[in-house]
């Protein structure tokens, strides 16, 4: 191994920059001529609209425009576009209205876009939101989802009656029932996956920059990924043509998922600067952030598992409703369907699965991706139930888990759900776990614990996911409306250094080191000289942006692909140099040789020939040395792992701390152990949050959002987290030429269950076999206080 | 009514006209343009806007402008000298005490303060220092680890 290629921990090129206060996000950039907005946003949940008067707001000297839905409804093509659709159990399409950027005559959740107020600075743009006068009529609002089904709900949506978005399906409900029907022991569950707000650190930003002469735009903005937006954008909601808008997003501070989608602001800035002359820039506040960024989660759901009498699993049903808020946004019926129930058979080979999952709309915030969207909800459930089926078998945690693992033969899997495993090893990560957590010392740990008057408990978690989203036709058969391939461009320069341009994009992930391993490793490239592009569609040919921890797996593997182009081209140049055969020219650590000889020529050699080819093959080959692939994966990549949490709970005040973690996981070939590491400290860490910390409340009688503040939406803290022990068991992916599964979300979706059955263990001793989440100290002060009355 | 105020910036006298209410922060990032100092909230629990007023650390969104007048006040941008990163700078990127950077500014102001008044500090009284530094891509181990190998550093 190179000391700066693949598996090596090297140190990121990106950070020098965010470390000396260099970083460029969008809130740093500042146009020439620049004007500000601030939504006006709705302070009810369902509500018409009777009037807004701006008058006021107008009258002051530093207010430009206030511009409304009805503006916008006149000049503007469409509706923020929904880029996934379900189909109901019956074959009928999902119901999807219409999503306007600015709220034209109905508002319907807190927080709705009604009008934007452009004005000379921030400030004088939030003042003069305040004089904005709207009138309502106040309507009846549901936030939650037993409410959302129940008679006479509240109708949010003509075209959703009872608030159904869709109820859909999936596996084989018959094979199910006879699952049950053969069963000698079951175990059931109800269970809610508690919704979250993403809280990336870096607010949403915009800016829209429309220059005249040339009849075109640019949107500075905080996403994930640039070219979505300007399709989406572009084509549905603006109808500028692409050649015409360009999207940079800069330096993003976090996305999580939350910065996937496209967002009114973003449309509403583009069309305004245009309408105005000036450049707009919006940048929201916190609290606008936590009525406005999509949501995460937020089901409720009834599992049962069917089992024979060794406790290996015959079946599994499962009953979901998600809640996706008010409106569509850009990927939400995905994710409570294809990216939750199809990994409903876990690492198990459960023969028969089903689930149906009801989406209702209600007056929240949007639900969409978050971190492991759909992912973490199925292994909550999964790996709770197991922990209740191990009870009713009268197994440990970690029997019943072997006993019903898809065996190390047994790959490739096809599981009931449609998708098929390619590689794992389920027994291998999990003994690693045990191992790294000194499992056989539970019980001292215990004794200790007791001494100073705290139950302690342990639950571990094995989980699974897909990721490398996804096989373009496969998505494109379950729904989805766009390609899911990748891009990436390698320029080789003349004098040998290499720019490359990938569609992915970075926000915290380092992919201008990982990037830039591939190509040292390939090329023998210094990687100082090895520059990564990404974020900008003016430079970058195309891309589908980063999420579902596709970056390495799509992205990496179309900069692989086109570096395979370049070392083609680049062995025909030294052929021709060295005036040999191509097939005798190998190419190693820089130097392209002819095989058993010490005639060689270096790559920068190469480079420079392509560029001032006066010794080149110009009849056979056309000069410069640039290729760009597209890669579309053959299959989804199936990471894994067992996490393992120990926690101690104080009895006389429910408070519980995270003593001890261990993940084991699974993530293919590792390229940088250091940035693999740094996800799964994070990822796990927003899993303990969701489990511990987390939660995202609405008053369900006002429809108002109470979690709207960083005051009263607890993330966690350096002090809520202990250090983690982290490590890996490689497998490696089998359709994929590095090998990589993708590592982003995997704590996330591992965590939380692996909590939850810790807290439930130390509480064992007062009866306690479930416990909500997120195992506030409330809860489980009263947990404990109702078993031991 | 806007009146003038003036401070030194990393070594540089600066002023500018703010009105009563401008914060800090807003000063700094907006009109003089050093924007390596970030706002990642408006309730003053992020961290990401800490910097240094006469040698202590603050929330730079909790300070008006005009409180600054006459002061010492030192960004993220005056941490290095002469190009050379300053051992906390470089210990974040050794011990990859960052993702996506934008907590960043306020997390190295924030421990560097932590050190003048404890330059040897355990794990523990890192993490509790750090409460009211938010950081939503790290998971703060690294962060912690980064300080404590500063710290050692800084010791000799
Ligand atoms: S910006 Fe969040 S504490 Fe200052
Ligand atoms: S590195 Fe992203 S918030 Fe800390």
């Amino acid at each position: 191994m190179s000391e700066n290629g693949i598996g090596a921990a090297v140190r990121r090129k990106e950070d020098h920059r965010f470390i000396t206060g260099g970083g460029r996000y969008t809130d740093d950039i500042n146009r020439p001529n620049q004007v500000y907005a601030y939504v006006v946003r709705s302070p009810l949940a369902h509500a018409r609209i009777t009037g807004i008067d701006a008058s006021e707001a107008l009258s002051r000297d530093d207010v430009i425009a206030v511009l409304t839905g009805a503006d916008m409804a006149a000049e503007v093509v469409g509706g923020l576009p929904c880029g996934w659709g379900v189909c109901n159990k019956d074959g009928s399409p999902m119901a999807e209205p219409a999503h306007p950027p600015l709220a034209t005559d109905t508002v319907r959740y807190v927080g709705d876009q009604v009008a934007v107020v452009i004005a000379t600075s921030r400030a004088a743009a939030r003042d003069a939101a305040e004089l904005v006068d709207v009138d309502y009529d106040e309507l009846p609002a549901v936030t939650d989802l037993a409410s959302a089904g129940a008679d006479g709900a509240p109708q949010i949506w003509e075209e959703a009656p009872a608030n159904v978005c869709f109820d859909w399906e999936i596996g084989d409900s018959a094979a199910v029932d006879e699952a049950f029907s053969k069963a000698t022991q079951t175990a059931s569950l109800d269970v809610v996956n508690n919704r979250l707000i993403p809280n990336a650190m870096e607010p949403r930003a915009a800016i829209g920059d429309y220059d005249r002469g040339k009849d075109e735009y640019t949107l500075f903005t905080t996403s994930q990924n640039p070219h979505v937006i300007r399709l989406l954008m572009g084509a549905n909601v603006l109808g500028i043509p692409e050649h015409k808008l360009r999207v940079i997003a800069p330096d993003v501070g976090g996305g999580f998922g939350s910065k996937i989608f496209h967002y009114a602001e973003e449309a509403i800035v583009t069309w305004a600067s245009k309408r105005l002359g000036r450049p707009v820039k919006w940048t929201a506040d916190r609290s606008e952030s936590f009525v406005s960024d999509a949501h995460g989660r937020d089901h409720i759901s009834h599992a049962e598992i069917a089992m024979n009498d060794d406790g290996e699993f015959l079946g599994l049903r499962v009953r979901t409703t998600a809640n996706l808020g008010a409106y569509l946004s850009t990927f939400a019926p995905s994710v409570p369907t294809y990216l939750y129930a199809t990994l409903l058979a876990g690492n198990y080979k459960t023969p028969a699965v089903y689930c149906e999952v009801k989406a209702m709309f209600t007056n929240t915030v949007p639900v969409d991706a978050y971190r492991g969207a759909g992912r973490p909800e199925a292994s909550y459930l999964l790996e709770r139930l197991v922990d209740k089926a191990a009870k009713v078998a009268g197994l440990t945690p970690i029997e019943i888990r072997r006993r019903n693992f898809v065996p190390n033969d047994g790959f490739p899997y096809q599981t009931p759900v449609a998708l098929e495993y390619d590689s794992g090893d389920y027994f291998a990560v999990l003994d690693k776990a045990l191992e790294i957590s000194d499992y056989d010392n539970f019980a001292a740990r215990k004794k200790a614990s007791a001494n100073k008057g705290l139950l302690r408990g342990r639950g571990l978690s094995t989980y699974i996911e897909a990721c490398g989203i996804a096989p373009s036709n496969v998505a494109g058969a379950l729904g989805a409306r766009a390609g899911l391939y990748e891009s990436g461009t390698v320029r080789v320069n003349p004098t040998g250094s290499v720019t490359v341009l990938t569609g992915s994009h970075s926000h915290g992930q380092g992919h201008e080191t990982t990037f830039a391993q591939l190509v040292h490793e390939a090329l023998g490239v210094d990687i100082d000289a090895i520059e990564v592009v990404h974020g900008d569609t003016g430079k970058i040919p195309f891309g589908m942006g980063t999420y579902g921890s596709r970056s390495l797996a799509v992205g990496g593997m179309a900069l692989v692909a086109a570096l395979d182009k370049i070392k083609a081209k680049a062995r025909k140049i030294a052929a021709h140099l060295l005036e040999a055969s191509e097939d005798d020219v190998e190419f190693e650590n820089g130097e392209l040789r002819i095989a058993g000889t010490d005639r060689a020529v270096t790559f920068g050699d190469v480079a420079l020939a392509a560029y001032v080819p006066h010794n080149y093959p110009l009849d056979v080959l056309e000069p410069g040395l640039e290729e760009t692939a597209f890669y579309d994966p053959k299959n989804f990549t199936f990471p894994a792992g067992c996490h393992i949490c120990e926690v101690e709970v104080d009895p006389d005040t429910g408070v519980v701390n995270v003593d001890r973690f261990c993940a084991a996981d699974d993530f293919g070939r590792i390229i940088n152990p250091m940035i693999v590491e740094g996800q799964v400290h994070g990822g796990v860490t927003q899993g303990i949050g969701q489990a511990l910390f987390e939660e995202c409340v609405y008053d369900n009688e006002s429809g108002q959002l109470l979690s709207g503040s960083m005051m009263d939406y607890c993330l966690p803290k350096a002090d809520n987290v202990p250090n983690f022990d982290v490590a890996t068991n490689v497998t490696l992916c089998q359709h994929n030429a590095l090998g990589v599964k993708g590592c982003g979300e995997a704590g996330a979706i591992g965590a939380p269950p692996a909590v939850i059955n810790a807290v439930v263990d130390a509480l064992s001793e007062y009866g306690v076999e479930d416990i909500a989440i997120p195992a506030t100290p409330q809860r489980v002060w009263q947990a404990i206080q109702s078993a031991s009355r | 009514m806007p009146s003038t105020v003036s401070f030194t910036l990393n070594g540089e006298p600066v002023s500018a006209e703010v009105s009563s209410r401008t914060l800090l922060v807003d000063m700094i990032r907006e009109q003089l343009g050093r924007t390596g100092t970030h706002v990642g909230c408006d309730t003053s629990q992020c961290g990401a806007c800490v910097i240094h007023v006469d040698g202590v650390s603050v929330k730079s969104c909790t300070m008006l402008a005009l409180q600054a007048d006459g002061a010492d006040v030192v960004t993220i941008e005056g941490v290095a000298r002469n190009g050379e990163l300053h051992p906390m700078q470089a210990a974040f990127r050794e011990h990859h005490g960052l993702q996506c950077g934008f907590c960043t500014p306020g997390m190295i102001m924030s421990a560097l303060d932590l050190l003048q008044t404890n330059p040897d500090p355990s794990e523990g009284e890192v993490r509790e220092w750090l409460e009211g530094n938010l950081c939503r891509c790290t998971g703060y181990q690294n962060i912690v680890k980064a300080v404590l190998s500063a710290a050692a550093t800084m010791r000799g």
